[in-house]
């Protein structure tokens, strides 16, 4: 009997509409969608796409849980065994959809789950441990090249087979550690590394030591009363409106903002665009979250030089280290030509 | 100096009228061990029970294991400091009785004590399900304090250990091997265009039951010294260890430290071993720095151009190795990192708490969070009901029907960090 699977594909994929009908809610249609139609051909009959679901990206992203719930009922449904999503290609919200539906199914339904993106898509950073993703051309221009490779690893993983090393299976690497028996013992692995190292062999370490970027603090400061200081935020404060649509969560951008003149964040001037936290205390007075109100008490009490006229706001609610790092280093450079000479970063 | 390891294989355990070794039968007399151990008047009883590979019989809590060895010549006695006396061991002639170990068992003192099954599942995991298995169950007396008591426990094993060897040694090993440790002089001289080699053997040392003891000496109090790897054979390096089941190292790994061997199986041929390194990991800032950098200028002075350095225990020694590591390599000492993993039971998390660019050759035992069913057996020796309380495993981890949901951590060598095990781990 053929494995079931349910492709989930996102309102442009499904023939709904463009970024017109992102908000489009999920609906499921029995049988084969879009690209799950090519899917299923690539199954070769060992598998079924059973059922497509199709779901405006907007409408995924601003209502993940709810997405997840009705993908999961809908897998019990169909008696599904895995779950397709995508390919999202670089498509930012689409792939966050597919991530996000992928991992939520795999934790809660305990199925294997496969989408495709784009490397950079930035879902690949967020969702990679929780699923299995093969990395897609840039558009959809890759269909015919990520599509079989998607089928040729689920099948594997439904048939249980034991997967290789990313590289030779063709996914993007978790970065999930999978305990395995070696031929050799490990003191043995360790001589035969030591032997390879000291020739000056190519050789592989079974762990890759993560990398903590360490930054070496700067000498205190000396004279504050002449200090300008910055401030800046992960916490999300940004103008009432939100104007340059910072996400709620895994930021793709950062926002600049002048506050000349500012004396007070007040709830009719600026809110928090971070949906890692309870948004209540923030949106009331958001000097909770970046205290412009007390740098301009100490800035009257002559206790610093002065607060610089410009702030910088992103949200740390799952934003990948390799984005953070990025902007830190852009908004590190401006304050520096901006002769600022400290920072009070604050989080949530 | 120079040590031939007589070694006498058993293949069966049984009790019988006299302790010896018959046709590879280890026999033993149930009553002349027991009346041996109850000799120390912290001890209230102890039981004896054998458990051989293959049967349905878990045993745990498991404190430590032992090889039984014995001197035959070469003067004092195995395991300095404790049966033997304070003088230099690793010369001359050891009885080893190969494929049996002592496992010390029943309520002990802290928690963290491992499992071992000798069959199902769980035994592919721990070394000693493919041991023939003298399991003694100890209940000190209740007015023994807590270190007490570790200490009590301690003794037996190796008290047991030596027992049964003595007791056997005039049977004709099956095979002899031969191990020479020359002086310096001459190891440095030896193998001209060989690379030297040293290793660097890392010992728990945080206190509070993480103990080893050198020569009877606690290692927290120690400086990094040199050795010969033939000491460590004859037991002058033992486990006081009460942490985490699957990467202590129990007194049997240290005696047959695989790592000694490796090196030892390349000596003369690919590498010139010139030395073992003892160091420890003790809790605060300025020990670890001053061990670090006292080991290293060790493998410097040694001449050594690589190392291979292994840990014992996770997080807080995760420090220690990411300095011994850090300062060899700055030394120009090429290193090769022998540890565990602890990523989370999904495998997601980062699987070390500290590291450095310079490690970039790592073997690792294994992720110790990955959990596994252990099916029931049908006799446990030991109390069962301490699977709630030992590390790995989590309240309900005993089932009604006797089986048990633990981690890795649980399982007695599991994740060994002197790579006693084929058990590794990949990234998906």
């Amino acid at each position: 009997m053929a494995y079931r699977v349910i492709h989930y594909i996102n309102q442009f994929f499904g023939g709904v509409g463009g970024e017109e009908m992102a908000d489009h809610k999920p609906e499921v249609r029995v049988g084969q969608a879009g690209p799950a139609m090519a899917l299923h051909a690539a199954l070769k009959g060992e598998a079924e796409v059973v059922a497509t679901i199709v779901c405006g990206d907007n409408y995924c992203v601003a209502n993940q849980k709810e997405v997840a719930a009705l993908v999961a009922t809908t897998v019990k449904k169909y008696k599904a065994d895995a779950l397709v999503a995508g390919p999202a290609f670089n498509a930012g919200r689409y792939g966050m959809a597919c991530g996000t539906v992928c991992a939520a199914i795999g934790e809660a339904c305990g199925i294997p789950t496969v989408t495709a993106m784009f490397p950079e898509n930035p879902g690949v950073e967020l969702y990679k441990a929780g699923t299995y993703i093969i990395p897609a051309a840039d558009s959809a221009r890759g269909m015919g090249q990520a599509i079989p490779a998607m089928a040729a690893l689920l099948l594997k993983l439904l048939r249980k087979e034991a997967l290789q090393s990313p590289e030779a299976e063709g996914y993007i690497e978790r970065g999930v550690r999978v305990n395995m028996f070696y031929e050799k013992p490990g003191a043995e692995r360790a001589v035969d590394m030591l032997l390879l190292k000291l020739a000056g062999k190519p050789f592989t370490t079974e762990y890759k030591m993560p990398v903590f970027d360490r930054v070496t603090p700067r000498p205190g400061i000396t004279n504050m009363a002449g200090a300008t200081i910055a401030l800046v935020t992960s916490g999300g404060i940004v103008p009432k409106g939100n104007p340059d649509h910072i996400a709620a969560s895994s930021a793709r951008s950062y926002g600049e903002y002048d506050i000349a003149g500012v004396n007070d964040l007040t709830d009719t001037t600026y809110q928090t665009a971070h949906g890692g936290y309870d948004q209540t205390f923030a949106n009331q007075d958001a000097d909770r979250v970046l205290p412009v109100d007390v740098l301009r008490d100490l800035e009257r009490e002559k206790k610093i030089g002065k607060l610089h006229h410009l702030f910088y706001s992103t949200v740390g609610n799952g934003t990948a280290v390799a984005s953070a790092k990025k902007w830190g280093e852009e908004i590190g450079q401006k304050l520096k030509e901006a002769n600022v000479q400290a920072v009070i970063l604050t989080s949530t | 100096m120079k040590l031939e390891l007589h070694k006498a294989p058993v293949r069966s355990l049984r009790f019988g009228p006299q302790t010896t070794l018959e046709n590879d039968v280890l026999v033993i007399n149930q009553q002349e061990l027991q009346a041996l151990l109850l000799e120390d008047p912290r001890l209230a009883a102890v039981t004896v029970d054998l458990a051989h590979p293959g049967e349905s019989i878990r045993i745990m809590p498991v404190k430590d294991a032992v090889e039984p060895r014995c001197k035959l010549s070469g003067g004092n006695e195995v395991f300095p400091g404790f049966i033997g006396g304070v003088e230099t061991v690793g010369q001359g002639a050891t009885f080893v009785l190969e494929g049996a170990t002592v496992l010390t068992t029943g309520r002990l003192v802290a928690p963290q004590e491992g499992i071992v099954d000798m069959s199902g599942p769980g035994a592919a995991y721990t070394p000693f399900s493919s041991t023939c298995n003298i399991v003694l169950g100890l209940t000190p007396r209740e007015d023994v304090t807590l270190h007490e008591a570790e200490a009590t426990c301690r003794m037996v094993g190796l008290k047991a250990a030596h027992y049964l060897a003595c007791r056997c040694k005039a049977a004709k090993a099956a095979r002899v091997e031969h191990y020479a440790f020359p002086p310096l002089a001459e190891a440095m001289a030896a193998h001209p265009g060989l690379p030297k080699v040293a290793y660097i053997y890392m010992l728990q040392s945080q206190g509070l039951l993480h103990d080893t003891w050198v020569y009877g000496v606690d290692a927290k109090k120690t400086l990094p010294t040199l050795i010969s790897p033939t000491e460590i054979m004859d037991g002058a390096v033992i486990s006081g260890n009460c942490v985490s089941a699957c990467d202590k190292n129990n007194t049997y790994v240290h005696q047959n430290n695989p790592i000694i061997k490796a090196l030892y199986a390349r000596h003369g041929k690919e590498i010139n071993f010139v030395g073992v390194i003892l160091t420890n990991e003790n809790v605060t800032l300025a020990d670890k720095q001053r061990s670090s950098s006292y080991a290293v200028k060790l493998a410097s002075m040694l001449g050594v151009t690589a190392a291979v350095i292994s840990e014992e225990g996770f997080g807080n020694p995760d420090a220690d190795l990411v300095l011994n590591c850090v300062k060899a390599e700055s030394a120009g000492i090429k290193t090769v990192l022998v540890t565990d993993e602890y990523a989370g039971a999904n495998g997601a998390s980062q699987s070390l708490a500290d590291s450095c660019p310079e490690g970039t050759a790592v073997v690792t035992a294994g992720n110790a969070n990955a959990t596994i069913v252990l099916p029931p057996m049908a006799k446990v020796l030991g109390d069962p009901a301490q699977a709630d309380v030992i590390a790995g495993g989590f309240f309900g981890s005993l089932r009604a029907d006797g089986s048990m949901e633990v981690e890795l951590q649980a399982i007695l060598g599991a994740t060994n960090e002197l790579g006693f095990n084929k058990i590794g781990a990949y990234t998906i």
